[in-house]
C-alpha cells in the first residue's frame, strides 16, 4: 500500500529541484492529494501538467492509488 | 461488443456531444464524489451535457483511458478536447474559466460548488450498457 511519504519522494524525483507536498486524504493509504510546484510546468496547459504527474504513477493511478487530486503550479506563480 | 466497438462509441460519443462528461453514476445518481463534484460544476452553470457511466463495463474505462490518455474518472470533454477531471473542472468553475469555455453565465456565488443543484437536462447518449450483449 503506497504511503503520502512515498508518493512525495517519486514526484521529487521525476520533477528534481521541485516542492512537493503529498496528504493521505482518507488515511487509508489510496486517496492522495499532491501539491507539486515545479518548473517544468511553466508554458503548458494545466491538462498537460497533470498528465506529467500522473505519468509518473501510470497504471497505480486508478489501481493501487484509487484517487490523486493533483494542484500543480510554477515557481513564478500558478498557470 | 468487443473493445474495438467500444472505443468507437466513445470516440463517437466525444465527437457527436459538445459537452460530455463520463462519469460513475449519472448525474442524477453519481455514485463518486468526484463525478458528483465534476457534474454539479456543470449543473450549476445550467449547460445541457451528455453523460455516459463508465461503470456497468470495466472495458469502458480502459478504452477511454486509452482514447484520452488520462487515467482517472470523470473526465469532461469539451468541443471533443479533454478538459480535464474533477480537479481541474473545480477549479475551471471557481474562476470562472469553465462558463467561460462553455458560454454560461457565471453564478454569482461561485466560490462553492453547490453539490445540491438539480441536473437540467442531461439525457446522454444511447446508454452503453444496453449495447454489450
Amino acid at each position: 500500500m503506497p504511503s503520502s511519504d512515498e508518493l512525495r519522494q517519486r514526484i521529487e524525483v521525476a520533477f528534481p529541484g521541485s516542492l512537493v507536498t503529498v496528504e493521505d486524504t482518507t488515511g487509508g493509504g489510496d486517496h492522495f492529494r499532491a501539491e507539486i510546484v515545479s518548473d517544468r510546468f511553466d508554458g503548458l496547459s494545466r491538462i498537460q501538467q497533470h498528465k506529467l504527474v500522473y505519468d509518473v504513477f501510470g497504471p497505480e493511478v486508478g489501481g493501487a492509488i484509487h484517487a490523486l487530486s493533483i494542484k500543480t503550479s510554477t515557481p513564478g506563480g500558478t498557470t | 461488443m468487443n473493445n474495438t466497438e467500444i472505443r468507437e462509441f466513445i470516440e463517437g460519443a466525444i465527437e457527436e456531444n459538445p459537452v460530455m462528461l463520463f462519469m460513475k453514476g449519472s448525474p442524477e445518481q453519481p455514485a463518486c464524489g468526484f463525478s458528483a463534484r465534476t457534474a454539479a460544476c456543470l449543473n450549476a452553470l445550467g449547460v445541457r451535457y451528455a453523460a455516459l457511466d463508465i461503470l456497468p463495463d470495466q472495458r469502458i474505462r480502459e478504452e477511454l483511458s486509452a482514447v484520452s490518455g488520462w487515467p482517472t474518472i470523470p473526465q469532461l470533454f469539451v468541443k471533443g478536447e479533454l478538459v480535464g477531471g474533477c480537479d481541474i473542472v473545480t477549479e475551471m468553475y471557481e474562476n470562472g474559466e469553465l462558463a467561460e469555455l462553455l458560454g454560461a453565465e457565471q453564478p454569482e456565488e461561485a466560490g462553492e460548488v453547490a453539490m445540491q443543484s438539480e441536473a437540467p437536462v442531461t439525457k446522454g447518449p444511447v446508454p452503453l450498457e444496453n449495447r454489450l450483449d
